[in-house]
């Protein structure tokens, strides 16, 4: 029998890991919602914002704080970029090429990456107290990290919500035609939101290379999750995606305890498969 | 107001539309009808600017408008109320009224524009809460013509209004549409429903296989064999 302590902390693990892998889910899932592409290379774009911390913080010494903002700048304009520069010239062609081009570019940034920084592990040491509540260690960069993702997703739930811009985007995913009759280039919607969601890439890098370590391949062990938690959730659900995140991470983080960390993702992904059978449109989509 | 001059459009290698030539006058109201496929629709899009036209002149309050896009048409001060209604269900009442002030100028008078769309449809302002698309049929269309109205528009489009209504809400809708008039608001409708917009407007086109067969005075052309050309498209 394992000790309820373990299970407990583990539980808390999870939960903080779910916050971040929330963040990550929810800006695919934006962009998926509204423009109708899977950004294959989501997650290689939070390496990048990854890499450009450890390069700000670790080696040129920059505090923290700058290097999360320069972090959240840098992924919006690499939303942008992906949007103007990939997306854009082929928004009206067959679906399969934009999974194609996307899918191309998350090779380019890993091989992009392995040219400019070998195959390295980098990480950022941050001197963070450490936390213990009731005789389990909590990390405080977890904590962290899981409080800003919170912070942000509320922020982005009141800018979905509270503004113009906003309801407009999700305005656009329901009826693009319609939206254009209101006066709003569906053209522009678009960017900002691919800038939104390269922001919450970034925002979810900084967050990420205090808890690990950055390589060229991250986007590999993170990227798969955050697909699974997307088409669990839903795609395009975005309240989907929060509940799927949280119920992802701590299948994760509960077997691993129990058994391993790496049997813990394998059982992710057995859960993951028998939900696809049971709800195929998602935990929170309404049975046919 | 809004002049067509030899509008020419079509999709792909498709031509609906044939040297339309068509004119609405400031605080009239006109109506186009004809059979299904006459490209009715086709003439509203051109209009609003979702198609750009193949040739022929757009002109808007002496202004020429072919080929500017939708976003840009509807700060002209031309509003379309799509055919289907094309609300955005997901969003609320209130958010979808937002939505139809989403032009700089049309924000400004945001509050005012409100009052008024609640006060020509209160079934608008009871829901406002409640998502656009658990509202009844009858309800969207007011609901479409409404957040049409939120960008403070001289022109309105309407695109089959009356589509997929009860009897006793196409009535009614008309009603609406009547004050909606009253308030001084140009307005060219197309409809299937003839016999009623005819008491609606001033005047009316008959609109065949993407050509002008007959215009006039709408009283006149209800005493016509009209309402039946318009219905099998003699």
């Amino acid at each position: 029998m394992i000790d309820p302590l373990f299970l407990t902390e583990a539980a808390i693990n999870g939960l903080l890991l779910g916050g971040v892998l929330a963040l990550l889910a929810l800006g695919l899932n934006l962009i998926f919602g509204v423009i109708d592409i899977v950004w294959i290379a989501y997650v290689d774009l939070v390496m990048i914002c990854m890499y450009a911390v450890y390069f700000l913080v670790q080696v040129y010494g920059y505090p923290m704080w700058l290097g999360g903002i320069a972090s959240v700048a840098l992924g919006a304009l690499l939303g942008v970029a992906v949007h103007v520069l990939i997306i854009s010239p082929i928004l009206s062609s067959a679906p399969v090429n934009q999974l194609l081009a996307t899918g191309g570019l998350l090779f380019f940034l890993q091989s992009f990456a392995t040219f400019l920084w070998t195959t390295d592990h980098r990480s950022v040491r941050l001197t963070l107290p450490r936390l213990e509540i009731l005789d389990m260690p909590i990390s405080v960069a977890r904590l962290i990290a899981f409080a800003l993702a919170v912070l942000a997703m509320l922020g982005l739930y009141l800018f979905l919500t509270r503004t113009y811009v906003g309801t407009a985007i999700r305005a656009v995913s329901q009826d693009r035609e319609a939206m254009s009759l209101m006066g709003a280039n569906p053209q522009r919607v678009y960017v900002v939101t691919s800038a939104v969601g390269g922001a919450m890439a970034g925002l979810a890098g900084a967050l990420l290379i205090i808890q690990y370590a950055v390589h060229p391949f991250f986007g590999a062990a993170f990227g798969p999750i955050t697909f699974m938690i997307c088409v669990l959730g839903g795609l395009g659900n975005m309240v989907g995606a929060f509940v799927a995140s949280f119920v992802m991470s701590e299948v994760i983080a509960i077997s691993g305890v129990i058994w391993s960390t790496e049997m813990g993702y394998v059982i992710a992904f057995v859960v993951f498969i028998v939900m696809i059978f049971v709800r195929p449109g998602g935990i929170l989509a309404r049975r046919s | 107001m809004l002049e067509l001059r030899a509008v020419t459009a079509g999709y792909g290698a498709f031509t609906a539309l044939w040297d339309v030539t068509l004119q609405v006058r400031a605080g009239e109201a006109v109506a186009v009808v004809g059979p299904n496929g006459a490209g009715k629709t086709t003439l509203m899009r051109v209009i609003s600017g979702l198609i750009a036209p193949r040739s022929g002149q757009l002109t808007f309050e002496g202004a020429s408008i072919g080929g500017t896009p939708a976003y840009d048409i509807v700060g002209h001060g031309i509003a379309h109320v799509p055919e289907g209604r094309r609300i955005f269900p997901g969003l609320t009442v209130a958010e979808n009224l937002k939505m139809g002030a989403f032009l700089p100028r049309a924000r400004r008078r945001f509050a005012e524009s409100l009052a008024r769309v609640y006060a020509l449809f209160p079934v608008l302002a009871e829901r406002h809460k409640q998502r656009a698309g658990s509202l009844s049929g009858g309800e969207q269309q007011m609901l479409a013509v409404g957040r049409a109205l939120m960008s403070g528009p001289k022109l309105i489009l309407l695109d089959e209004p009356s589509m997929g209504l009860a009897p006793v809400m196409v009535l009614r809708l008309f009603d609406l549409i009547r004050r909606v008039r009253e308030e001084g608001y140009t307005i060219l409708v197309v409809e299937q429903n003839v016999r009623q917009v005819l008491k609606l407007v001033d005047r009316a086109y008959l609109l065949e296989v993407g050509r002008i067969r007959t215009e006039g005075r709408a009283a006149e052309l209800a005493e016509q064999d009209f309402v039946r050309k318009a219905y099998v498209g003699l």
